[in-house]
């Protein structure tokens, strides 16, 4: 029968092996060679709407590589779906957006900043995502 | 003996069903955006709405933890909480942070990433909050007569707790590396470092209330704290698939994360365990409830349904839809919010020497939550199947599709209707109980 000792050395060796691990695999995955998102093309223009995306918790209705507030459409290759002068005007509006009634807020975006979230929806449609990139709805409809 | 210091934890606990309740005002009013009732878009949009109630329930979870180590820390370790001054200032600051945070969301101040939507200046106060709470359960557990493994399981999750919150912390412009490291802190929390408290709590718990030997349990909860992090650790990978990295997260994550529901399970089978070995029968049952209902739930809504959309090819269609929400709250709940209200219902009599555990109130507060809870979570979940099928099989358009689904939203506000309801009558009983008194401590034997 399993004494408390070596029950505890099953947690402390477990977590430390699998730690040991992880931390091995995140370096590995995050290193330069392994890159998928084209990190070169990480221009000042894709920082400055990646700080607009934060500041206005677009997260919080959108999701962006699957990951948001399920509320409002996925925003990966928005581009391509839409074309920029849609995005444009979206940002822009002085009045909030209502595609089949659901409002977005109106954040009157100036066309400078809609320029750079646009570059940084640009920079994520280019991102390797394993396969979710076909997936992801409704762009799997140019897809098949 | 009991410990006077521990007083300081029902303040905690207030604070905790304060939050708690604000934090259900939210999420009606995001389940009313999702029928199609967005009334009150002007004033609070939906992503002021979701960032209170993702970060309400955060801080309503934390203070319970926090009310919770003030309990359990002095019993165990048999001492007096070092400074209980310091205590009431670090409950005071955490409150003004939380309330300060939420305020700030409704003006447009936050950093817009999930679950960490507190301002860079309010995470700094933070950590010096955290520091504080670590540096009095840490320093009462080094100058303490004894120093158990349910304490330790406890203060070490509650130290990891904080140490995690540092990555999220971290700057980035990849959108990519904010979302692997914004992972560290969420994933490594809830599906590692939190069941370490959980795991504390339930053992404490499960000592006082079956009565069962301290050297059994604890030698259980080692084992399954070992299976969490062994399974937890690197089933981190199931949020890495399709984000933009490697695809050597596919398979590490689907293995380690597909054994994630063997901890949930294994807590699960010790607590319903210990329990029928225990011979002592504790007056208290609501407390029993409530403890054994979060490792059953947890093993549902952790276990089952994460394993639901945790292989790489199930989640390749499930990831950014509704499903996640289905999982999500019924996971919170089990795990988290029932083993703070099973911990808050069995100190509350010893706190205030009064014993309404004998009344029907709880029971139905115990009951009509769970069901409600339930209730939502199906209608989740029906309504997040039915996304996967119409958006991302037969290609149909995102809103289009959220029309299509506005129903179940009716569905789920009647159920979160009678999820309120039992939150209330639990919310009744606490304030029945009314304060902590030195002579209700003196006099308890539980």
């Amino acid at each position: 029968m399993l004494s408390k000792k070596q029950a505890r050395a099953f947690f402390l060796g477990g977590t430390l092996v699998t730690f040991l691990i992880f931390i091995g695999l995140t370096v590995y995955s995050l290193g330069e060679a392994q890159d998928q998102t084209n990190y070169e093309n990480i221009t000042e223009q894709v920082v400055r709407g990646k700080n607009l995306w934060d500041s206005n918790n677009c997260m919080g209705c959108h999701t962006l590589l699957g990951e948001g507030g399920y509320y409002a459409p996925e925003l990966t290759k928005v581009i391509e779906r839409r074309g920029e002068g849609y995005i444009k005007a979206v940002l822009m509006s002085p009045i909030p957006w209502e595609p089949n009634g659901r409002k977005m807020v109106a954040y009157g975006f100036s066309p400078e900043e809609a320029t750079d979230l646009i570059a940084f929806f640009d920079w994520i449609g280019k991102i390797d995502l394993n396969g979710f990139e076909t997936i992801v709805s409704p762009l799997a409809k140019d897809n098949n | 003996m009991k410990y006077k210091s521990q007083k300081v934890a029902y303040w905690f606990f207030a604070l905790s069903m304060l939050l708690f309740v604000l934090q259900l005002v939210y999420g009606f009013i995001m389940g009313f955006a999702h029928a199609g009732f967005d009334g009150l878009h002007e004033f609070i949009p939906f992503n002021t709405a979701k960032a209170v109630h993702l970060n309400l329930l955060v801080v309503w979870l934390l203070s319970g933890f926090m009310g919770a180590a003030y309990y359990i820390i002095p019993e165990e370790a048999q001492h007096e909480l070092v400074s209980v001054k310091l205590a009431y200032i670090q409950l005071i600051t955490l409150a003004l942070v939380g309330v300060a945070a939420i305020i700030g969301f409704h003006f447009n101040i936050w950093e817009g990433r999930k679950f960490l939507e507190i301002p860079r200046g309010l995470d700094y106060l933070v950590v010096v909050n955290v520091l504080t709470f670590l540096g009095i359960i840490l320093v009462t557990l080094y100058k303490g007569k004894r120093r158990t493994t349910t304490a330790l399981v406890l203060s070490m999750g509650l130290l990891f707790a904080g140490l995690l919150y540092l990555p999220g912390m971290l700057p980035f412009d990849s959108q990519v590396m904010d979302s692997f490291f914004r992972w560290w802190v969420v994933h490594l929390w809830v599906e590692g470092v939190w069941e370490l408290i959980m795991g504390g709590i339930l053992s404490f718990l499960l000592i006082k209330l079956t009565g069962v030997d301290r050297e059994v349990i604890e030698k259980w909860l080692y084992v399954i704290v070992g299976l969490t992090f062994l399974s937890g650790i690197l089933g981190t990978g199931h949020h890495y698939y399709y984000i933009g990295v490697n695809k050597i997260w596919l398979i590490v994550g689907g293995i380690f994360s597909a054994l994630e529901p063997l901890a949930f399970l294994a807590m699960a089978l010790f607590a319903v365990n210990m329990y029928r070995k225990g011979e002592k029968k504790h007056p208290n049952k609501i407390a029993l409830f409530w403890t054994l209902g979060s490792a059953i739930v947890s093993f549902v809504g952790a276990g089952l349904l994460g394993f639901a959309h945790t292989l790489p090819q199930t989640n390749l269609y499930t990831h950014g839809t509704l499903v996640t929400a289905m999982h999500g709250h019924l996971a919170f709940w089990g795990a988290y919010a029932m083993i703070v209200l099973a911990i808050i219902s069995y100190a509350l009599p010893n706190l205030t020497g009064r014993k309404l555990y004998n009344g029907s109130r709880g029971r139905a507060a115990f009951w009509m939550s769970n069901i409600g809870m339930v209730g939502m979570t199906v209608a989740f979940g029906v309504a997040g199947v039915a996304q996967v099928y119409l958006e991302r099989i037969m290609k149909m358009d995102f809103m289009e599709v959220q029309k299509m689904t506005e129903i179940h939203f009716y569905v789920l506000l009647i159920c979160a209707t009678l999820f309120v309801t039992g939150i209330t009558l639990y919310v009744i009983d606490f304030v029945k109980y009314g304060q902590p008194t030195d002579e209700a401590l003196e006099t308890n034997n539980n």
